[in-house]
């Protein structure tokens, strides 16, 4: 059966309990292609792979226990730590879960902005599996050239947020502040210019004789065993379903956007690497209806028990000072429920399950991560490979190990 | 959305003790007896993957422990929430892997930081912790506490005691 764990190669288990066919040989934590700080116990007969266990934890940093000590507010820090490289995707997952909660919706053009930013941060993550998938197959140029691209959208974040990374821009109810001037123009720039790019990549990698060997039929996942192991985003539309929670639960608007899901066919990582490539092309898609969309109006909700008071009316009105001084020191008050939101990451679904009894901490803030459900189904993909093709099925996950260890 | 969440509620009948409905989804509350049995009904109904499993720990509430699976059917798309209680002098829920072999490491994780014991896991060890970890931190008597600091000149603050916590109503 795919994916037993080996007997001998549980972490701490004797040697002695080896038999004389297979050799245990431990992979990481150290290990640069394994994307982040984890470790494989790989049971070997020869070179084929008969038994794998990842050893996950390394990075667990306990932000669901963080999360219940903090208000409402103070929480938007944590998500886009959690997943680093689609940022802008876990806060939007996070600040809807709270919306719901809270049964508010942001302004039309709050979510359009999210929506464009979302997208362009799916766009950085495949970017950054596409240089990392072919530098771990010594495609050396094809990583520095998405990591050129990736730069590009750094620097668009930057422009809005101030940050590059860790932005904390969107706000329960809406955004931080409106786009800076300019960031129309810019999308549009990186857009106009990105097919070509695109299209120079895969020229380098669909058409490479090397890259196709080493990708095809290697780290096969099938159909049943994806749902079963709860494998969700390109790994489970790799092996042919098109399960997309833009589609299926539509969040932020995603109904209104026209675009399609791919899917693979044989579940290998061949069909994951197709499926990204086209997913970039979509996202570039609905970032271009979105910015035709992009409507003036406000940007944060009208509603003084969630959004703060604008700066100019804090030296006139006694009330704004007063709701102010609420927000930040005591936060927002939800009421006593429970709910569960998932937005579609690039590596599948993520979703913030928070429980509230009705005071300004939750109760329980559960990150439903998918690399931990994706990379608990690499025993299978990896069952009868080679050593080899180890590196090749770890970068095909796309795994964010903090994700993962939260 | 489709009526599957309802159709599994009718069917489950009187196996369901309690029915949550909150901002559109849909929690069963059945008793730990009878969780296999539900978890499998709704497999039979359409929901195909289990999508998380996790704990909620309510203390001092009474039973104290809620475990929390969220199955969700892809085709077509429609999600439920099943739950279970249990009290902290006996923890114990029977395993799902048989069932989904993703439930493994999820009820791994929710035995590492919460202490809840799954009968009939093949393979019950901690997951994000150490092997030797002391506690289950996601536990409400967990303190979360931070180290002394050597170089700074005030002592830091326990992030829950800068804001102080509000319950409902005030």
């Amino acid at each position: 059966m795919g994916g037993r764990p080996a007997a001998g190669a549980r972490a701490g288990a004797g040697m002695g309990e080896l038999t004389r066919e297979t050799l245990v040989l431990n992979m990481g934590p150290q290990h640069p292609s394994t994307h982040g700080v984890l470790r494989l116990l790989l049971e070997l007969e020869g070179e084929v792979i008969v038994g794998a266990q990842p050893v996950i934890g390394y990075l667990h940093t306990g932000f669901e226990k963080e999360m219940e000590t903090r208000t409402y507010h103070q929480n938007i820090v944590f998500p886009p730590r959690i997943e680093y490289l689609a940022t802008f995707i876990e806060e939007q997952a996070y600040v809807l879960a709270v919306e719901k909660l809270l049964g508010i919706t942001a302004p039309p053009r709050a979510q359009t902005i999210r929506l464009i930013l979302a997208e362009l941060s799916r766009i950085a993550s495949h970017l950054v599996y596409l240089g990392t998938a072919a530098i771990d197959l010594n495609v050396s140029s094809v990583f520095m050239y998405c990591f050129r691209d990736r730069e590009q959208i750094l620097d668009i974040f930057e422009m809005v947020s101030g940050q590059r990374m860790m932005h904390g821009y969107f706000r329960i109810g809406g955004l931080q502040w409106d786009l800076p001037e300019g960031f129309v123009p810019r999308v549009r720039a990186f857009l106009e210019e990105f097919p070509r790019r695109l299209d120079e990549y895969e020229a380098l990698l669909t058409d490479n004789l090397i890259w196709r060997k080493r990708t095809e039929g290697v780290a096969v996942l099938s159909a049943d065993d994806a749902v079963r192991y709860g494998c969700t985003g390109p790994v489970l539309r790799g092996s042919g379903i098109a399960y997309d929670v833009r589609k299926a639960f539509p969040y932020g608007g995603y109904d209104e956007y026209a675009f399609d899901v791919p899917v693979g066919s044989r579940g290998d990582a061949f069909d994951r690497y197709r499926v990204r490539m086209e997913e970039m092309r979509q996202s570039r898609r609905i970032i271009l209806q979105a910015l035709d969309r992009l409507a003036p109006g406000p940007v944060m909700v009208d509603d003084r028990k969630v959004a703060l008071p604008p700066r100019a009316e804090l030296v006139r009105s006694m009330e704004a000072v007063i709701h102010h001084f609420k927000l930040v020191s005591e936060g927002i008050h939800p009421p006593p429920g429970e709910v569960y939101a998932a937005v579609e990451s690039p590596r599948g679904e993520k979703g913030y399950y928070i429980v509230s009894d009705g005071s300004n901490r939750p109760v329980r803030v559960r990150v439903r991560s998918a690399s931990f459900n994706n990379l608990q189904a690499l025993p299978v993909m990896l069952y009868r490979g080679t050593v080899a093709d180890v590196v090749v099925a770890i970068a095909s996950i796309d795994i964010v190990l903090g994700d993962v260890d939260r | 959305m489709t009526d599957a969440p309802a159709r599994l509620a009718a069917r489950l009948g009187e196996v369901v003790r309690e029915r949550v409905e909150f901002r559109d989804e849909l929690t069963l509350v059945v008793p730990r007896e009878a969780v296999l049995a539900a978890l499998e009904a709704a497999r039979a109904e359409g929901f195909g993957m289990l999508t998380d499993l996790t704990a909620v720990d309510r203390h001092p509430a009474r039973p104290r422990f809620e475990v929390v699976y969220l199955l969700t059917s892809l085709d077509p798309p429609a999600r439920v929430r099943l739950k279970v209680r249990v009290d902290a002098d006996d923890p114990t829920v029977p395993s799902a892997t048989g069932l989904w072999p993703g439930a493994s490491w999820l009820e791994r994780e929710v035995y590492d930081l919460f202490g809840i014991v799954f009968s009939g896991h093949p393979d019950l060890r901690r997951i994000l912790l150490p092997d030797d970890w002391e506690g289950h931190p996601l536990r409400k008597d967990y303190p979360l506490v931070e180290e002394p600091v050597q170089f700074l000149g005030r002592t830091p603050k326990v992030p829950s005691e800068i804001i102080p916590r509000v319950p409902r109503g005030q």
